[in-house]
């Protein structure tokens, strides 16, 4: 029984999506609306229909990505905050390097591509640890100052030197079609970065629990000390663990860019390093999860829109119920189960004559 | 009776722990007072008592002839008691007058700031403080800032400062300031009650002495009726436990060797002054003195986990200052237990296993190719739990679950089966029951047996004694002496603690 009740905890994520999403109910029925119609028009929107899903699947790849770049750093006790930053200063490199380096076989100047944005992701996470490592400055705050630097210069980039002649909108020129990224939903924009999230998910959840490295970061994130006294070189895994975050966030603008717009635009993230850290949580940090966390978010704002015009809601609605995912979220593992409790409670109404001994703590 | 405070027949109990047991005191009458014991003998407990920070089990404290309830220092400050503690109270960033104006009651919508700086600036010159109430607060050293301290005290008017070791964030020529401070402020017709360990200083000031052990006053009389001797041996009781049979086995080469190691502390004193120590193979040199007279920067300055300023440090013959704590580990063998076992010795969110693994587990058999070995991780960790009598559920038990005995069995079977050549204990007995302490005394001679070299930092002198083929004694970041666990009388031993140095044998 009490296995039960602590397996029904460890999914108490699920159990705050469904809470949100009730109280989410509540929200559109007093707006007027069938809240059963409304998020039937919303999940057949973004799941069940074939261009709908399409939709999610592409704003689930950069999600994707920016989630493993808080999940990466968390495990050695970095929150970042800067996955938006690094995605743009990815995106940025990337696309620099698309345009500008010449010369090179496609499949290297592909290779080139992808590893200028995760270097570029990389070093602009690099900053952040460097300062934390050696100065003890708080990288929270550091990354999100950082984000805007990091939007900023690209909006400079696209507007002065990188901007294409004549364009009506800061972007750079279009990149050429040997990078391009292949589709995989035929008459859809979904794109092979959804399959490079999915692996890379898949190796980091391999890496973060059985290699010594995973092992190593998440001795450093529970207790500093202890990681010393074991040998671990603290300071240089704040390093490390920040820049393989930043590097999977800078490839999440890489792969906007040659996978879906082939040109580097002005404020062309709408916040995925931020959703990032949604996705994160909402998969209690495991990179296993992650890709379900990510598909439910991503299906929540491709959907929005599909209810807006199917039944006349106001797709602003599905931001307040993303608002509430986040919330009761944050809230759900913020709770820690209380086993002796439990016990105690069970014990009570099973038999309350039988006294079992503390027998944990021996 | 006409003592300011008297405490009769207080008893403070934690749960089972009786923290003080039946303590009569009185403080006050414009005089001195020094409560001296070692750690854990309840001074600042008896201390807390008397400033409303905590309530006694039993007994009762009289103010002015009066049996009164203090429920926070709010009321003990009505009735003028003052408490500056060991750790200042006081907001880096604001000035001095408005420290000190901080929860001054009766201050109404406004605050009159010049005219408390020009209270503050008479009072300080008054008492011969010297405060200047407009600077700022991180501006100031720490004897300034005790002043403050003091200063903000005597605003309130209090008539009785009880002072939580006074001395030990000063310098050692702040202390002369700071103890001429006592006297005026006794002139002026105040009462001191201060906490310290220091011989010295309570020779120099007190007018009255109480000694406490085991949360009883074991002595308590005039300082003109006492010997420094006499007070030194009153403090460290004269019931030292027996040997543990340790054998006479020839020693070895010299495996650990510390050389003039100096380190400076975040305030800019030396927190290690100098010390040079060697520890032969098959020798157990355990290290005593009253906690924080540099104990912790000496394990940590062996252990590599912090930087030492001078001096150097050799294990096996090979300087170590710069090798990382891997390789001090790993490659130069050098075995340690630290004093924190659950912040620095263990990982409390992991399994048994893997706390076993911790040490090592970047290398075969723990992982391999990157990869971590679980299998072999949990079957070596229950080999051990098997040898090391551990009680435990399963391997795969978080080890917070465990108790403190069997995490240090835990920690010595890592530490042990790693074949160190030289060993560091640091308070390895700290917490544990008598049983578990058995354990870890028979594990540190099994060491010696084994011909290791040993060092065994502890405050607690008599697991030392027990143990230990030399004893180096501390204060103030300094080896004061080195003596023969035969001859460590208590007030031999108490002297050394209280740093008047011998010439080291």
């Amino acid at each position: 029984m009490i296995k039960v009740i602590e397996f029904a905890f460890r999914l108490r994520t699920i159990w705050a999506v469904f809470l949100a999403l009730f109280v989410g109910g509540i929200m559109i029925a007093a707006a007027g609306h069938n809240p059963f119609t409304a998020y039937g028009a919303l999940f057949h929107g973004a799941f069940i229909d074939y261009y709908g899903l399409g939709a999610t699947l592409v704003k689930m790849s950069p999600i994707l990505l920016a989630g493993l770049a808080v999940i990466i750093p968390l495990r050695a006790g970095l929150f970042n905050i800067g996955g938006e930053g690094q995605i743009y200063m990815g995106a940025l490199c990337s696309t620099g390097v698309a345009l500008y380096v010449t010369g090179l076989p496609d499949l290297a100047h592909f290779a080139l591509v992808i590893v200028a944005g995760c270097i570029g992701g990389g070093l602009w996470a690099l900053i952040p640890a460097i300062l934390k490592a050696y100065r003890g400055i708080n990288e929270v705050i550091v990354t999100i100052l950082m984000n805007y630097v990091a939007i900023n210069l690209v909006s400079y980039f696209v507007s002065g030197p990188m901007m294409q002649e004549g364009a009506p909108y800061p972007y750079s020129p279009e990149i050429d079609d040997h990078l391009f990224l292949s589709w995989i939903m035929p008459g859809t924009d979904v794109h092979t970065g959804i399959i490079m999230g999915l692996l890379l998910s898949f190796t980091f959840w391999f890496i973060l629990k059985y290699s010594s490295v995973g092992i190593g970061w998440s001795t450093v994130g529970h207790n500093p000390v202890a990681a010393k006294y074991a040998g671990i070189n603290v300071k240089r895994q704040i390093l490390i663990s920040m820049f393989v975050g930043g590097a999977v966030a800078g490839l999440a603008g890489t792969i906007e860019v040659i996978g879906l717009k082939y040109r580097l635009f002005h404020l062309f993230s709408p916040g995925y390093g931020y959703d990032g850290i949604v996705v994160a949580f909402l998969a209690g940090l495991n990179p296993i999860f992650l890709p379900f966390a990510t598909l439910f978010l991503s299906g929540l704002k491709a959907g929005a829109n599909v209810m807006q015009r199917a039944i006349g809601l106001e797709s602003t609605i599905i931001e307040a119920i993303q608002g509430l995912v986040i919330i009761f979220t944050a809230a759900s593992l913020a709770l820690k189960f209380n086993k002796p409790f439990w016990e105690r409670f069970l014990n009570r109404k099973e038999a309350p004559s039988t006294v079992k001994g503390d027998s944990k703590n021996v | 009776m006409n003592a300011f405070v008297s405490l009769k027949g207080i008893t403070k109990k934690y749960g089972d722990f009786t923290a003080l047991n039946n303590v009569n005191i009185e403080l006050g009458d414009g005089r001195i007072h020094a409560v001296m014991g070692e750690n854990g003998a309840g001074k600042t407990t008896l201390m807390n008592i008397i400033y409303g920070l905590d309530q006694p089990t039993s007994g009762e404290v009289w103010v002015n002839n009066t049996p009164v309830k203090m429920s926070s220092p709010k009321d003990a400050l009505h009735l003028g008691i003052g408490m500056i503690h060991q750790h200042f109270m006081l907001v880096d960033t604001l000035t001095v007058a408005e420290n000190i104006v901080l929860g001054l009651e009766g201050q109404g919508m406004s605050l009159d700031l010049k005219t408390h700086e020009a209270k503050i600036a008479v009072l300080s010159e008054e008492y011969g403080l010297n405060v200047d109430p407009k600077a700022e607060i991180w501006t100031l050293s720490m004897g300034m800032r005790q002043r403050v301290e003091i200063v903000k005290a005597l605003y309130r008017d209090v008539k009785l400062l009880i002072l939580d070791e006074p001395t030990s964030v000063l310098t050692p020529t702040e202390v002369g300031t700071f103890l001429d401070g006592l006297e005026r402020l006794k002139a002026r017709g105040k009462s001191v009650a201060f906490i310290t360990h220091k011989l010295d200083e309570v020779m120099a000031v007190a007018d009255d002495i109480t000694v406490m052990r085991h949360g009883a006053v074991t002595q308590s009389t005039p300082t003109a009726d006492i010997t420094k001797n006499e007070l030194a041996a009153s403090m460290m009781g004269a019931d030292f436990a027996g040997d543990l049979g340790k054998s006479n086995k020839a020693m070895g080469d010299v495996l650990l060797s510390i050389e003039g190691v100096s380190v400076v502390g975040e305030k800019g004193n030396l927190t290690l002054n100098n010390v040079s120590l060697n520890v032969k193979a098959g020798e157990i040199l355990g290290v005593a003195g009253v906690d924080g007279n540099g104990q912790d920067e000496l394990a940590d300055a062996i252990s590599g986990m912090a930087e030492i300023d001078k001096g150097e440090i050799y294990l096996s013959g090979v300087p170590v200052s710069s090798v990382s704590v891997k390789d001090r580990r790993q490659k130069h063998q050098l075995g340690y237990v630290p004093a924190d076992r659950h912040g620095t010795a263990v990982v409390m969110n992991y399994s048994v296993a893997m706390n076993g693994a911790l040490r090592d587990y970047s290398n075969a058999p723990y992982s391999k190719y990157g990869i971590m070995q679980n299998g072999t991780i949990r079957d070596v960790a229950e080999s051990w739990v098997e040898d090391y009598d551990i009680r435990l559920h399963s391997v795969d038990q978080e080890i917070r679950f465990l108790s403190g005995g069997n995490q240090q069995k835990l920690v010595f079977a890592r530490e042990i089966e790693s074949g160190p050549e030289i060993f560091m204990v640091v308070q390895p007995c700290k917490g544990l029951d008598i049983g578990a302490i058995n354990t870890v005394q028979q594990n540190v001679l099994a060491l010696k047996e084994a011909g290791k070299a040993v060092l065994y930092i502890s405050t607690e002198l008599e697991h030392i004694l027990a143990v230990a083929d030399r004893v180096a004694v501390m204060c103030e970041g300094q080896v004061t002496g080195i003596i023969k666990p035969e001859e460590a009388s208590g007030e031999r031993m108490g002297l050394l603690m209280a740093g008047v140095r011998e010439d080291a044998s």
